[in-house]
Parts: structure tokens; C-alpha cells; sequence
């Protein structure tokens, strides 16, 4: 495993404008400067947003990178979700899914609570 | 002089990125409370604004993560964020290097703070000052306290480094507010983005506006995580605020949930006698 590696290159890519064209123009040699697995590199390229959630990167930095390939908030949202179906539980890192309702249901709750009170 | 204003607020990105997908008279709310909180700090008729932040990976990450840091420039550059994702303009925020200078030095004096004259404003200092600072005219000194990879800067720590930089800000002559920023319980860009644990953001505020040391510091990461998420962690930045308030208490001037935000957004204010 090499998360850190994963979220080294991600975290360069967030910060630095010239990695990002670098990536844009020459990928495969962006990535061979990280030590990375073949599942790993294989995450980065499609992107697999929900393998590399499940792989353990942190959403601080996933988000931005899923933004970089224009993927929408719900849809970066859903895409971890399925990852979690599809390749099972968060391996590494903090995360651990906690059965949320989500987002539109949660907040219907709340007003309902509100309303009560 | 003895520092000015002294407050804390939400940074949550969604308050910009997915601001019309809140409750419409929610978001109004909170933009005025910002607002409000901009027009105080104006009114304490600052020289710099201190913003106590807890940054995601914008400048720090884990080949070399301190676990505080302030910036020592002229000029920061921000938000790093897609703009088109943030929805706010990246544009040059004025420093004050030399204050930046002083101020490092006095929170030296205990406690161990790594300095950076390059920083990056990241959602973190470049919301709140969004709609704190709309014309980004006042000269802003960024501090960041480690949230975000573990191992975490302890809580106790925490608050020594808000004494230390009242202890400093009280040292130099000029007019200083101070800032925290950040989420109470949530757990940003995950799946669970949205989940909010009301009960546990307003038991903290209460410890915070009551300004009570050993409630605030109590907690270990493990319960934070249960019961506020990794996004808990940053409760952080608003002990350091409560710790630089000198024991002044504190009112809570805003707070709402709004899930879409993905935080109990909160405005927060310690009556510092200025």
C-alpha cells in the first residue's frame, strides 16, 4: 500500500498549477515519479473516485481532484458510495462509513424537529 | 495593545460552492450574520486580522506537517480552490510581514510554531473572509493548527497556543482581531457529507461561551470522532480563540444547521473588553 504516495501526487496536483498542465500533457510521466500500485495508478487515470475513497484518500483532497475532472458534487458524492458497494469498506485512513440518511432526508428531519419544538 | 475583537465562524466551502442549494432563508440568515461579524470587527478599528485556520492540505501535508504554523508575508494567495467550484475570484490578500515577524517571535516565547512566508489560503480563511473582509482590505495573519493529519496537535496544546498569541498580540502596538475558523461535528467530502450532530456542536458551544478550560480540552480524538466526525477535529481553532480570549466569555450569535453546508454553521463572538 502506498496511500501516501496517492495523496502526495493528489495534493500536488491541488496546489500547483504546473503539475496540473504537466498531468494534462505527459500523465504517464507525472505518475511514474510516485510509488504506486498497479490498482493505485489504475484509480488515479480512470479516475475511480470511489477505489480511491475506499483506498483511503482523504476527502480534503479527493474532492478537489474530482472537481478537476469536472465531476459534480453529487455525483463525487454517489461515486464514493458505489465505491463502497463495489470494493468494500474504507481500507486506510480515518474513514469509516457511518449509515447516514443523507443530505435531502437529514434535512427534512431537522425541520421536521424544528417544527415540533 | 490588548487585542480587539476576538470570534469564531464556519469555513465550510459548501457556504459558497452550493449556496443555492440551501434553505433559501437559512443562507440569508447566515450571510448577514457574517456580515454583522465583519461590521464588528471593523468597529474594534483593527491593523490586522489574525485568522486561526485549519487548513486541508492547501500548504501542509504529511513530508512535513507542523503542528502550528503561522505566515510571515507581504501578500498570501487564495483560494486555491477551483474558482468555478468555490465560486470566489483567487486574488492577492495583503499581509503584514513585519507584524507577522513580532508576532512569531512572541508566540515563540512557549510555543514551538513553524513560520511560512508562502501560504496558500485555502476554503478555510478565503470563506470567511469572503464575507468578513469583502474588500480585502485589511492585512491578515494566517495561523493553522494541524486537524487534519494524525497525529493531531492535542487540544491542550491548543489552547497553550491561544495564550500564546494573546500574549503576543497584547505585546505589539497595534490593534489586533483574532478569528478561528472552522467546523464543530461533520464529515466533509465523504459520503457521509451532510451528516450534522446538533446536540454535540451546541453542547461545545455552550463549554465555548462559557470559555471553561477543562470542558473544552476533555475530549480525546476517538470521542470526536464518534460523535463529530473527522471534520470534529477542528474544534481546535476555536479553543485556541477561547484560550486568547483570557477567560472572557463568549456568545454564540449565530448557529444553524444546514446539511447542504455539511456544519452547524455558527458565528460566535468572546466579549473581550477592547
Amino acid at each position: 500500500m502506498s496511500l501516501y504516495q496517492v495523496q502526495k501526487l493528489i495534493y500536488q496536483l491541488n496546489r500547483d498549477p504546473r503539475t496540473r498542465e504537466r498531468y494534462a500533457a505527459e500523465r504517464d510521466a507525472v505518475l511514474a515519479e510516485h510509488e504506486l500500485t498497479d490498482e493505485e495508478r489504475r484509480a488515479l487515470v480512470e479516475p475511480d473516485i470511489g477505489l480511491l475513497y475506499v483506498l483511503g484518500v482523504n476527502g480534503q483532497l479527493l474532492m478537489h481532484f474530482a472537481a478537476l475532472h469536472k465531476i459534480e458534487w453529487n455525483a463525487y458524492l454517489e461515486a464514493m458510495r458505489q465505491g463502497l458497494v463495489r470494493h468494500g469498506p474504507v481500507r486506510e485512513g480515518v474513514y469509516a462509513a457511518t449509515g447516514y440518511e443523507g443530505v435531502e432526508a437529514h434535512d427534512a428531519r431537522l425541520k421536521r424537529e424544528r417544527e415540533i419544538h | 495593545m490588548p487585542l480587539v475583537y476576538c470570534g469564531a465562524c464556519s469555513h465550510a466551502p459548501g457556504i459558497t460552492a452550493r449556496a443555492e442549494r440551501a434553505d433559501t432563508q437559512a443562507r440569508q440568515a447566515l450571510e448577514s450574520a457574517f456580515r454583522r461579524m465583519g461590521d464588528d470587527i471593523r468597529a474594534t478599528r483593527p491593523d490586522a486580522l489574525i485568522v486561526v485556520a485549519a487548513e486541508h492540505f492547501a500548504n501542509f501535508f504529511m513530508n512535513n506537517m507542523p503542528a502550528f504554523a503561522m505566515g510571515m508575508a507581504d501578500s498570501y494567495e487564495g483560494p486555491i480552490e477551483d474558482e468555478a467550484f468555490l465560486r470566489i475570484e483567487r486574488r492577492r490578500v495583503p499581509g503584514n510581514k513585519a507584524l507577522s515577524r513580532k508576532l512569531i517571535e512572541g508566540v515563540m516565547q512557549t510555543v514551538d510554531v513553524a513560520y511560512a512566508e508562502e501560504w496558500k489560503f485555502d476554503h478555510g480563511i478565503s470563506v470567511p473572509l469572503h464575507f468578513l473582509t469583502p474588500g480585502y482590505d485589511l492585512p491578515i495573519v494566517p495561523a493553522n493548527i494541524n486537524c487534519q493529519g494524525p497525529p493531531l496537535t492535542p487540544l491542550k496544546r491548543a489552547w497553550a497556543f491561544g495564550e500564546a498569541l494573546r500574549a503576543a498580540a497584547d505585546a505589539v502596538p497595534e490593534r489586533l482581531a483574532l478569528v478561528a475558523t472552522g467546523g464543530i461535528s461533520h464529515w466533509p467530502a465523504t459520503p457521509d457529507s451532510g451528516k450534522i450532530n446538533e446536540a454535540w456542536d451546541r453542547e461545545f458551544l455552550a463549554r465555548w461561551a462559557a470559555n471553561d478550560r477543562a470542558a473544552l480540552t476533555s475530549y480525546s480524538d476517538a470521542e470526536i470522532y464518534r460523535d463529530g466526525g473527522q471534520g470534529g477535529f477542528e474544534i481546535r481553532t476555536f479553543i485556541a480563540a477561547a484560550a486568547a480570549a483570557k477567560g472572557a466569555k463568549g456568545t454564540i450569535e449565530f448557529c444553524e444547521p444546514i446539511p447542504i453546508f455539511a456544519v452547524s454553521c455558527t458565528i460566535a463572538r468572546m466579549q473581550i473588553a477592547a
